[in-house]
C-alpha cells in the first residue's frame, strides 16, 4: 500500500500531451483552408507510423503497451514532425523521418522521458540533411487540389508540378547567389509567395499556432519563459540586424511569421523532456535556440534553422540547467557560493 | 634531420625536466590510496581478512597484495565501492574469508563471567571494560561485532547478538518502481 | 486585532480539497476512558525516556511514568489512575510496524489526580523553568513533537522579536486545532502570554487559514478580552490564505514576517518562535494548573459515519475513538496525521500518541491507490509546487539512482516531505518515497561512517598504547637486567632462572584455579532461578543453549584459523 500523500491532483501524462494535440489543431485548420487537405494525409501516416514503432520498440524492451501507447506522447512526436515536413513530401519521407524519431532518438535512449534530443527535430534535421531537394518542396497557397496532392505524396507525379519556393528560401537563395542588386524588399517584393508579413497563408498558419500556444499558457501546460524568450530574441536580433542593413537582413515581423517560428516557440522549444526546466534556464535556452536561429537562417546552407537550433541548445540543457539552479527557500545565496 | 632530432631530444629534456620537478614540487605525503581504502572498510578490526586489521588490509590492497573480497563485514557493498575506487572487477565475498552476518555485538553472560581480563585483551577497539575478577561488560555503542573476544573467553560467557530493527534505525524502503503492472497481474 | 498586517508570500503550494467542514458540525466531546492503556515512552524527538515504574505499581492520574532520558528529551505521564499491568515491547504507531517500550496501565476508574499545583515561573529560575516544563512533558503538538522546553529556553533567546502561533492548519481533513481555538480561544491565549512572558517576546501573531472564519472571529474575541482587562495589545490575529502547506512552521513564518529560515538555522536566530496553538494550550495548563501533558485533541474523520473532534487520553487504542465515529465497512487503513504527510499505521490497535492530531480513516474509494507511475517528463510541475523551492524532479533522479551525495547537494534536506510535489506529478511517481528513502538510507550511512570513525580512532589508540606497553616493558626489562647483573657480579650466583617470567606462570595458575572453582560450583549447585520449572521452561532453556552453542561453534572456526 502506497505511503503518504494518499490523494493526488487529477493529471497525467496523458491528459498533458492531449491537450497539446489540441492546441495543434488551430494552426492545422489554417494550413488545410490555404494549403488543402494534404496536411491531413501527412499527420495520419506519421501517427500510423509512430504508434506502429512506439508499439514495436515498447514490445522488445519489455513494457506495458496500452500504458505507454495510450500516454500520447507518440502522437505529439508524429503530429510536429508532419506539421514541420512539407505537406506534399512522398510519403515515405515522413514515415521513414517518424520511425527514426521514435526507434533512434526516443526509444535507443531510453524512452518518454530520457531522451536527450527532440525526437521531431531529430527527424527534421536527418531528413533535410539526406533529401535536402525533397525537404524544400512546400505547396503554394491556394492550391489546395487534394487529388493533385495525393498523387504527389504517392509518387505518381512530380512534385515540382505543385511546390514553390517558401519566402525564406527564395530569401536566402537571392541573397546567397551574391547577387550585388539583390536585396530584402527587391526579392520579397516581387515574390507571389509573400502575403502581408510573413509567407502567403503561412502568415495564418502562424497565428493559428500563436493562438494554440497562447490557450497552453493559459492552461499551464507550458511556461511563458520559453515562448516570450524565443519570440523577444528573435525579434531582438532580427530587429537589430535590419536597423544596421535592412537590404541585407530581413526584419523582425518576417522572422516572426514566417518558417517555423511560432511552432518553435509553442511547441518544439517548449518541450520539456530535451530542454531546460530552471526559469532562468529556460529563458537562456530559448534566447539560444533564437539567436541560432537567426544565424542558420541568415548565413546557413538550410531554408530554416530552427531544428538545428534546437539539437544544438539540447546538448547544453544539462550544464545550462546546473549553473541556473534557483536558490532554496532560505539560501539567498545562490548555489555554487561557499555555504 | 639533425636538428629535428636535436628538437626532439631538446623536447624530451625539457618535459622530462619539468616533470621531474613537479614531482619534487608537488609530492604527496602518505598515501591516499591507503587512506581512501582504510575508509571504505568497516573498520571492525576483526583480522577475518588474514591481516591484523583493517588498515594493514587496505595497505595490503593498495600494494596489490590482497583481493578485495576478503571482508566479510564489509560484505557485497563494501567490496563493490573497493571495486569502484580501484577500478577492478568485482568479486563475491572470497569463502575461506567467512560470510557475512547481520551487524551484532558481543554480549557477557554476567552470570558465568569468571573476570579473567582475557576478553578485554582481545578486543581490539577496547570496548570492553572491567578488572581483574571484576565482571566485565561491553559497551555496545562501541563494539564493531568482530569476534575477537568469543574464542578467548575459558567460560564461554560471550555470545553475539545481532542488532534488531527498531523505531529509531528503521529505514524506509526503496520505493517499488511498478513499471510493468501488466507482468505482475500475470505472476 | 486584525489590523492590517502585510503578508508575504511563499513559492509553491498546492489546494487539494479541504474536507474540514464534516468534523467541525459537532463540539470537541471527551472520549471515554479505554479498557487499557498503552503509553508508549518514546513520544517525542530526541531520546527514549527511561521507565519509572514497574509492573504492578499503582500510578495517579498525571503520574511521571517515563523520565527524560538526556539533553533532548521529554517526559510521559499516566493519563489516568491505576495499575501498571506491564513495561513491554507493544506495536508503536509508525509506519514500520515495529514494536517499542511502551507502559500498559489499566485504568481504575477512580482517574485520581496526583496531587498538583500551579508553577510560579515568574519566580523561578531559567533552570527551573526548563527542568519543569521537561518533566511535564510538553511537546510541539503541531506534529513534529519537539519538546517545547528546549524552544522555550529563555537564556538562550535574546531580542526575540516575534512569538508566532500557528493555528493555520492547513492539511485536509485535520481540524483539532480549529476547534480548539473557536471552543478555548482564551485559554490558548493565556498559554500565548505565557510563552510570550518566558521569552521576552514583543508581539505575538496567531496566523490562522482564512477558511476557518469562526476560529479567527473566536481569537479575535478573545485578543480583544485580553485588550480590554489588561491593556495587553501585543496580540494580533492574522488571517492568512489557505494554501498547502501554509502551516509549516517555515512557510507560515515567512507570511506572517516575510523571514525565511534556512534548514539547519533556528528560526530564533532571526527573532522568531513559532508554536502551535495546541501546544499554547498545554503550556497553560502545565504552567497554570500543573497539569502535565497527559491528553490532546484528536480529529477522526475519513471513512467514518460522523467525523468529530475528541479530547483523547493518550495511550487510547486509536479503535476505541474509530468505534466511537461509526466506522464504515469498507474501510481498510488508519493514518496518523492528514492525507498529505500523514503515516499509515500497522493496524488499528495503536494507541493515540502527543504527535497523533487526527487519526484518519481510509478506504479504497477515499483514496484511491495512486495510478501506475511513468517515467519523469521533466515537465516542473513539482518544482512549481515546492514550497522549500527544491527541484524535486533532480532530486527523484538522484535519490532513485541512489546518487546521495548529488542529492545532499540539490538539498535533499530541505525538503520538508510535504508532498506537494507527488501530489501534482503527471506521472504519479511517488515523489516523497524517494526522498524518505534517500533521506533514511543518508542518515544510516552517517551513523555508520561516525561508528567505524570511532572505531578506527579506538584502534590506533590501543595500537599506539599496546607499542607503549612493550617499550616501557622492555625498558623495565632492560633496567632489571642491569640490576640483576649488578647482583650477579656481587652475588656471583646463577641468573639463568629468569628466563620465563614468573608473573605470567602464576596468571595461569590463578585462572586455571577460576576455571576449577566455577566447575566446580556448576557441578554442585543449580541457579536457583532455574529450580522449580515447568517442562515448558526446561525446553525453552535447553532450545537457548542449543542455540548458543551453534552460535559458538559458528563464531569460532573462522577468526583464529590464522593463529
Amino acid at each position: 500500500m502506497n505511503n503518504s500523500p494518499y490523494f493526488l491532483k487529477p493529471a497525467s501524462v496523458q491528459s498533458v500531451m492531449l491537450r497539446v494535440l489540441v492546441a495543434l489543431l488551430p494552426g492545422i485548420a489554417a494550413y488545410v483552408w490555404f494549403f488543402g487537405a494534404a496536411i491531413l494525409l501527412q499527420i495520419a501516416l506519421a501517427s500510423v507510423a509512430a504508434l506502429a514503432a512506439e508499439a514495436l520498440m515498447l514490445a522488445l524492451r519489455g513494457k506495458p503497451l496500452m500504458l505507454f501507447l495510450t500516454d500520447g506522447s507518440a502522437l505529439v512526436t508524429a503530429w510536429l514532425i508532419a506539421l514541420s515536413f512539407p505537406s506534399i513530401a512522398p510519403w515515405w519521407l515522413t514515415v521513414l523521418g517518424t520511425l527514426l524519431a521514435i526507434i533512434v532518438a526516443k526509444h535507443l535512449y531510453g524512452g518518454l522521458g530520457q531522451n536527450p534530443f527532440n525526437p521531431a527535430m531529430v527527424a527534421f534535421a536527418l531528413m533535410i540533411v539526406a533529401y535536402p531537394q525533397l525537404m524544400s518542396q512546400w505547396p503554394a497557397a491556394g492550391a489546395t487540389d487534394f487529388a493533385g496532392q495525393w498523387q504527389a505524396i504517392f509518387g505518381a507525379r512530380p512534385l515540382d508540378a505543385i511546390s514553390m519556393a517558401t519566402p525564406l528560401d527564395a530569401l536566402r537563395t537571392a541573397l546567397h547567389t551574391a547577387d550585388a542588386k539583390a536585396s530584402v524588399a527587391g526579392v520579397l517584393g516581387s515574390n507571389p509567395a509573400v502575403g502581408v508579413v510573413g509567407g502567403k497563408g503561412w502568415e495564418w498558419v502562424a497565428a493559428g499556432y500563436l493562438a494554440g500556444g497562447l490557450w497552453l499558457l493559459q492552461q499551464r501546460i507550458i511556461s511563458w519563459h520559453m515562448p516570450t524568450a524565443f519570440l523577444a530574441a528573435l525579434c531582438a536580433i532580427a530587429g537589430v540586424f535590419s536597423l544596421i542593413d535592412n537590404t541585407q537582413f530581413a526584419g523582425p515581423l518576417f522572422h516572426l511569421f514566417t518558417g517555423g517560428t511560432m511552432l518553435g516557440a509553442f511547441f518544439i522549444v517548449t518541450d520539456p523532456v530535451s530542454g531546460t526546466t530552471t526559469p532562468k534556464g529556460k529563458l537562456i535556452f530559448a534566447a539560444g535556440v533564437a539567436a541560432l536561429t537567426w544565424i542558420i537562417r541568415t548565413f546557413g546552407a538550410y531554408p530554416d534553422g530552427i531544428a538545428f537550433a534546437v539539437l544544438l541548445m539540447n546538448i547544453g540543457a544539462p550544464l545550462i540547467d546546473l549553473y541556473t539552479q534557483p536558490p532554496v527557500f532560505g539560501h539567498k545565496d545562490k548555489r555554487g557560493d561557499s555555504r | 634531420m639533425l636538428a629535428a632530432l636535436l628538437v626532439m631530444a631538446l623536447g624530451a629534456v625539457v618535459l622530462g625536466a619539468a616533470l621531474g620537478y613537479a614531482a619534487v614540487r608537488f609530492r604527496v605525503e602518505g598515501d591516499p590510496l591507503v587512506e581512501k581504502i582504510d575508509a571504505i572498510l568497516p573498520q571492525t578490526q576483526c583480522g577475518q581478512c588474514s591481516y591484523p586489521g583493517c588498515r594493514p588490509y587496505a595497505t595490503a590492497i593498495a600494494k596489490g597484495e590482497a583481493e578485495i573480497n576478503q571482508c566479510p563485514p564489509g560484505g557485497d557493498e563494501g567490496i563493490r565501492k573497493l571495486a569502484d575506487l580501484l577500478g577492478r572487477e568485482f568479486k563475491s565475498l572470497s569463502a575461506e574469508h567467512g560470510i557475512e552476518k547481520p551487524k551484532s555485538v558481543a554480549v557477557i553472560d554476567e552470570q558465568i563471567c569468571i573476570g579473567c581480563t582475557l576478553c578485554i585483551q582481545a578486543c581490539p577497539v577496547d570496548a570492553i571494560v572491567g578488572a581483574s575478577k571484576q565482571l566485565h561488560t561491553v559497551i555496545a555503542r562501541q563494539c564493531t561485532g568482530c569476534e575477537l573476544c568469543l574464542p578467548p573467553c575459558p567460560v564461554d560467557c560471550i555470545s553475539m547478538q545481532a542488532i534488531r530493527e527498531s523505531v529509531e534505525n528503521w529505514k524506509w524502503k526503496y520505493p517499488v518502481f511498478k513499471i510493468n503492472p501488466a507482468q505482475r497481474e500475470a505472476a | 486585532m486584525t489590523a492590517l498586517q502585510r503578508l508575504f508570500k511563499f513559492n509553491g503550494g498546492v489546494k487539494p480539497a479541504y474536507n474540514k467542514e464534516a468534523s467541525t458540525r459537532l463540539p470537541i466531546a471527551v472520549a471515554p476512558t479505554p479498557t487499557l492503556l498503552v503509553i508508549p515512552l518514546h513520544q517525542s524527538i530526541g531520546g527514549m525516556p527511561r521507565p519509572l515504574v514497574k509492573p504492578g505499581e499503582r500510578v495517579l492520574k498525571g503520574q511521571r511514568i517515563g523520565g527524560a532520558d538526556g539533553n533532548v528529551s521529554s517526559a510521559v505521564h499516566a493519563s489516568t489512575s491505576g495499575t501498571v499491568i506491564a513495561v513491554e515491547m507493544r506495536l508503536m504507531p509508525h509506519t514500520s510496524g515495529l514494536s517499542a517500550m511502551c507502559v500498559v496501565i489499566e485504568p481504575d476508574g477512580r482517574d485520581e489526580w496526583i496531587p498538583h499545583g500551579p508553577f510560579d515561573f515568574r519566580n523561578a529560575s531559567p533552570t527551573q523553568i526548563h527542568d519543569y516544563l521537561r518533566d511535564s512533558g510538553v511537546v510541539g503538538l503541531g506534529g513534529a513533537v519537539f519538546p517545547s522546553y528546549l524552544k522555550l529556553n529563555p537564556e538562550k533567546q535574546r531580542n526575540l522579536d516575534t512569538l508566532v502561533l500557528n493555528g493555520a492548519e492547513c492539511e485536509p481533513y485535520i481540524t483539532c486545532d480549529d476547534v480548539l481555538m473557536r471552543e478555548r480561544a482564551a485559554t490558548i491565549l493565556q498559554g500565548a502570554l505565557v510563552m510570550r512572558d518566558m521569552l521576552g517576546a514583543g508581539q505575538v501573531l496567531i496566523g490562522i487559514e482564512d477558511n476557518k472564519p469562526e476560529a479567527i472571529a473566536a481569537m479575535e474575541a478573545a485578543a480583544h478580552a485580553v485588550k480590554t482587562a489588561v491593556g495587553e495589545s501585543s496580540v494580533k490575529v492574522v488571517s492568512v490564505p489557505t494554501l498547502y502547506p501554509a502551516g509549516g512552521a517555515k512557510q507560515l513564518i515567512r507570511v506572517l514576517t516575510g523571514i525565511e529560515v534556512p534548514h539547519g538555522k533556528r528560526s530564533t536566530d532571526y527573532g522568531v518562535q513559532c508554536f502551535n496553538v495546541g501546544t499554547a494550550y498545554a503550556i497553560f495548563e502545565a504552567i497554570a494548573l500543573g497539569q502535565p501533558l497527559i491528553s490532546r485533541i484528536v480529529t477522526v474523520a475519513g471513512n467514518v459515519g460522523q467525523p468529530r473532534n475528541f479530547e483523547v487520553l493518550l495511550g487510547t487504542p486509536m479503535r476505541d475513538l474509530i468505534a466511537l465515529c461509526g466506522p464504515l465497512p469498507d474501510s481498510d487503513r488508519v493514518i496518523m496525521g492528514g492525507p498529505m504527510m500523514g503515516l499509515r499505521m500497522p493496524d488499528d490497535s495503536v494507541p493515540v500518541v502527543k504527535a497523533a492530531n487526527c487519526v484518519l480513516v481510509g478506504s479504497s474509494d477515499l483514496f484511491p491507490p495512486p495510478p501506475p507511475e511513468m517515467p519523469c517528463i521533466r515537465c516542473g510541475e513539482c518544482a512549481k509546487a515546492c514550497p522549500a523551492d527544491l527541484q524535486p524532479f533532480e532530486l527523484y533522479w538522484f535519490a532513485r539512482a541512489k546518487i546521495f551525495g548529488k542529492a545532499q547537494e540539490y538539498d535533499l534536506f530541505d525538503c520538508i516531505e510535504c508532498g506537494c510535489c507527488a501530489y501534482v506529478c503527471p506521472s504519479h511517481i511517488p515523489l516523497v518515497d524517494y526522498y524518505r528513502f534517500a533521506k533514511s538510507e543518508i542518515w544510516a550511512r552517517e551513523l555508520a561512517k561516525v561508528s567505524s570513525d570511532e572505531a578506527r580512532e579506538r584502534y590506533e589508540f590501543r595500537m599506539l598504547r599496546e607499542e607503549r606497553e612493550k617499550q616501557d616493558h622492555a625498558a623495565k626489562l632492560a633496567a632489571k637486567a642491569v640490576a640483576r647483573r649488578e647482583k650477579a657480579a656481587a652475588a656471583k650466583t646463577d641468573a639463568a632462572k629468569v628466563a620465563t617470567t614468573p608473573e605470567q606462570d602464576e596468571k595461569k595458575a590463578l585462572i586455571a584455579a577460576a576455571l576449577e572453582r566455577v566447575r566446580a560450583q556448576k557441578e554442585q549447585i543449580q541457579p536457583e532461578n532455574t529450580i522449580n520449572l515447568t517442562p515448558e521452561q526446561v525446553a525453552e532453556v535447553a532450545a537457548i543453549e542449543t542455540r548458543r552453542a551453534e552460535i559458538r561453534e559458528m563464531a569460532k572456526p573462522h577468526v583464529w584459523q590464522d593463529d
